[in-house]
C-alpha cells in the first residue's frame, strides 16, 4: 500500500546534468515534511515536480495513488517570492479559489458567501482589517499570512511551500515559523516545506529530509551525470515547540550530524548506509550504484 | 552646506524658479517670432512668412467660427472630426488586435512559433513605404488611410505586451492554476488584467507615430481632415492657416496623452512603470 505522497525511481535531467538522482520518498498523510540541502542540490526542483511546474524526466510521483500532472488544485503553494497577483485587493486575492472557478453572474450571486469565507481565513491567518488594502501596502510577512491564507481556502491534499519565510527578516521568520505551527495544529493537513535554514527545518517540521549530492556510491566519487539523492531523513517531534527548542542539546546535535552528512562536499558516505531513520524511509538502488544488489 | 539651485549635479531648483525656467522658453519663442515677424511686415507689408498676431486670429475665425464660402462647413470642427475618426479607429484596432495577438503569443508557444517571425518581419516594413500599395488596392477612400495607420502602430504595440506578458513571473499562472482557474482563466482573468495599463501606455507612447501616418496620408488623398488641409493651403502659402491648424493639432495630442495618463492613474493605481 502506498502511502499519500509517494515518490519512487524519480529523476530529473538538465540535458546532461543530472538534479534528482533516484530519488524515493514515502510520505503520510498529515506530516510536515521539511526539506534541507546545499545551495542548488534540487530541493526546489523536487518541489517543482511534485507541485507540476516541471515535469520528470524519469520516475513517479503520486498522491493518494495517482500519478500528479500539471499544477491544479490538489495541490497548494506559496512562493518565497511573487506571492500575491498585485492587481487585486487582499480580500480578492485570498477569494481567488472560489472566483476563478464561477463565470461572472455566479460571482456576483455568491459574492457575499465568497467574501465571507475569505475572510474566515485572513482572519485565521490575523489580517481580517487588512481585506482591502493592496499587496504593496503589505509588509513582506503579512504578505506571505495573506498567501497562506489564500492557498489554504483551497483545501488542498498537501500544501507545498518553497523557502516561504527566506526573504524575511528574523524576527518575523521566527513569528512565522511558530504561526505556521499553530495553523497545522488546528488544521492538520501535509505539508513540503524547502528550506535552506537548518533550523527552521528541525524547529517546523515532524520529519526532516536531508537532499545532497555529497555522498559517494558504487560509480565512483567523482563521477559525472551524478544527482541528489536524500541522505538523510528523520522523524521530529512534532509537538508545537517554543523557541527555546532551538537551544536545546538534541537540537543543537541533530543540526551539526545534518550538517556534516549534506553539506559537506568532503563527505564520503556511500549510498547504501544513508542516514534513513524515518519509519517510512525507504530506498531503492540502481546496481550500478550498489554492487551488493 | 547648501545646494545649488541651478548648476551641477547636486542642484535642487526651487519650484518659482522652477515654473519661471519652464515657462521661459516658450516666452523667448513668442517674443522672436512677434519681432521677426514685425521686422518682416515692415520691409514687405504683403509678407506671408510670418503673419502677425492680427492675421493669426483672423484666420483662427475664418477656420473655426466662421462658415465656409465654398461648402458652407465649419472648416476646422469638420477636418478635425474627419481625421479623429480615422485615427480613432485605427488605434482602436490596433490596440484590440495587438492586445490579443501579444498576450497569446506569450503566453502559449505553439502560438509563438507560428506568429513570432512574420510580427518580426512586419515590423521592419516602413509603413510609408506601403502607403501606394494600400491606394492601389483599396482606392483612396478612408479604409486606406486606417489601415494606415493600423499598420504602423500594430506590430510595435504587439511586441511591447509581449515583452510585458514575459516579465511577468511565472510562477503567477501557476498559483492561479492550484487555486482552481483554468489554462484560458490564466491568461484572460489573471495575466490580461495585469497588461491594461500597459497598453494604455504603449498606445499613449505611440500617439506620436499615427498622427505621423495619419497626416501623411490626408496629404496625399483626401478630401477633408487636418492634414488635408496644411496641405492644400499650403499652395497659398498660408502660414496663417497652417500655424493655426499645428497648434491645434499639438492642443489635441497634449490633451490625448494627459487624459491617457490619468486614466492609468486613477483606474490602475497599482500600477508600476
Amino acid at each position: 500500500m502506498k502511502n499519500f505522497l509517494h515518490i519512487e525511481d524519480l529523476y530529473k535531467q538538465y540535458g546532461n546534468k543530472v538534479i534528482l538522482d533516484n530519488v524515493d520518498l514515502s510520505v503520510k498523510k498529515g506530516e510536515i515534511c521539511t526539506l534541507v540541502g546545499p545551495s542548488g542540490c534540487g530541493k526546489s526542483t523536487l518541489l517543482r515536480l511534485i507541485l507540476g511546474q516541471e515535469v520528470q524526466t524519469r520516475g513517479e510521483i503520486s498522491i493518494d495513488g495517482k500519478e500528479v500532472g500539471f499544477a491544479s488544485p490538489d495541490r497548494g503553494i506559496v512562493y518565497q517570492r511573487y506571492s500575491l497577483f498585485p492587481h487585486l485587493s487582499v480580500l480578492e486575492n485570498v477569494m481567488l479559489g472560489h472566483t476563478l472557478e464561477e463565470g461572472f453572474f455566479q460571482r456576483r450571486k455568491n459574492r457575499k458567501v465568497n467574501e465571507k469565507e475569505a475572510m474566515f481565513y485572513l482572519d485565521k491567518v490575523r489580517l481580517g482589517e487588512h481585506a482591502h488594502k493592496y499587496p504593496h501596502e503589505l509588509s513582506g510577512g503579512m504578505q506571505q499570512r495573506v498567501a497562506i491564507a489564500q492557498a489554504l481556502l483551497k483545501k488542498p491534499k498537501i500544501l507545498l511551500m518553497d523557502e516561504p519565510f527566506g526573504a524575511l527578516d528574523p524576527d518575523t521568520r521566527e513569528d512565522m515559523q511558530l504561526f505556521l505551527l499553530e495553523l497545522w495544529e488546528e488544521n492538520p493537513m501535509t505539508i513540503f516545506f524547502v528550506t535552506h535554514d537548518l533550523e527552521e527545518a528541525l524547529f517546523v517540521g515532524s520529519r526532516l529530509l536531508v537532499l545532497s549530492q555529497y555522498y559517494v556510491d558504487d560509480r565512483g566519487k567523482n563521477a559525472e551525470h551524478k544527482g541528489a539523492k536524500i541522505v538523510g531523513d528523520y522523524l521530529l517531534d512534532s509537538k508545537v515547540k517554543s523557541t527555546r527548542f532551538k537551544k536545546s542539546k538534541e537540537f543543537t546535535e541533530l543540526i551539526d550530524k545534518v550538517r556534516s552528512l549534506g553539506f559537506n562536499p568532503e563527505n564520503e558516505q556511500h549510498a547504501r548506509d544513508f542516514d534513513l531513520k524515518h519509519p517510512d524511509s525507504y530506498q531503492t538502488l540502481e546496481p550500478y550504484e550498489d554492487a551488493r544488489q | 552646506m547648501k545646494r545649488p539651485s541651478f548648476w551641477g549635479l547636486h542642484a535642487e531648483v526651487p519650484k518659482a524658479l522652477k515654473w519661471g525656467l519652464g515657462v521661459l522658453p516658450f516666452i523667448a519663442i513668442v517674443v522672436f517670432y512677434l519681432i521677426a515677424s514685425d521686422i518682416r511686415h515692415k520691409e514687405n507689408e504683403y509678407d506671408k512668412l510670418l503673419p502677425t498676431p492680427t492675421q493669426i486670429l483672423s484666420a483662427v475665425d475664418r477656420v473655426a467660427f466662421s462658415e465656409d464660402k465654398r461648402t458652407g462647413e465649419y472648416l476646422l470642427w469638420q477636418d478635425s472630426a474627419a481625421s479623429l475618426k480615422r485615427l480613432f479607429i485605427g488605434v482602436l484596432a490596433a490596440a484590440v488586435l495587438a492586445l490579443l495577438l501579444g498576450l497569446n503569443m506569450a503566453m502559449f508557444e505553439g502560438l509563438n512559433s507560428f506568429f513570432y517571425s512574420f510580427i518580426t518581419f512586419i515590423s521592419m516594413i516602413p509603413p510609408l513605404a506601403i502607403l501606394p500599395i494600400l491606394f492601389i488596392s483599396f482606392g483612396v477612400d478612408e479604409f486606406a488611410k486606417i489601415f494606415l495607420i493600423f499598420i504602423g502602430i500594430f506590430p510595435i504595440v504587439t511586441r511591447d505586451i509581449y515583452i510585458s506578458v514575459k516579465k511577468i513571473p511565472k510562477e503567477q499562472s501557476i498559483k492561479a492554476l492550484t487555486l482552481g482557474a483554468s489554462q484560458l482563466g490564466v491568461v484572460y482573468r489573471i495575466i490580461l488584467p495585469q497588461i491594461m495599463p500597459r497598453l494604455l501606455d504603449a498606445i499613449r507612447l505611440s500617439l506620436g507615430s499615427a498622427w505621423l501616418f495619419l497626416i501623411a496620408s490626408e496629404a496625399i488623398a483626401a478630401s477633408e481632415g487636418l492634414g488635408y488641409r496644411i496641405f492644400l493651403v499650403r499652395r497659398y502659402l498660408a502660414m496663417d492657416v497652417i500655424l493655426t491648424y499645428v497648434v491645434w493639432i499639438t492642443l489635441i495630442g497634449f490633451v490625448f496623452d494627459l487624459v491617457l495618463r490619468m486614466i492609468v492613474k486613477h483606474f490602475y493605481p497599482w500600477y508600476v512603470k
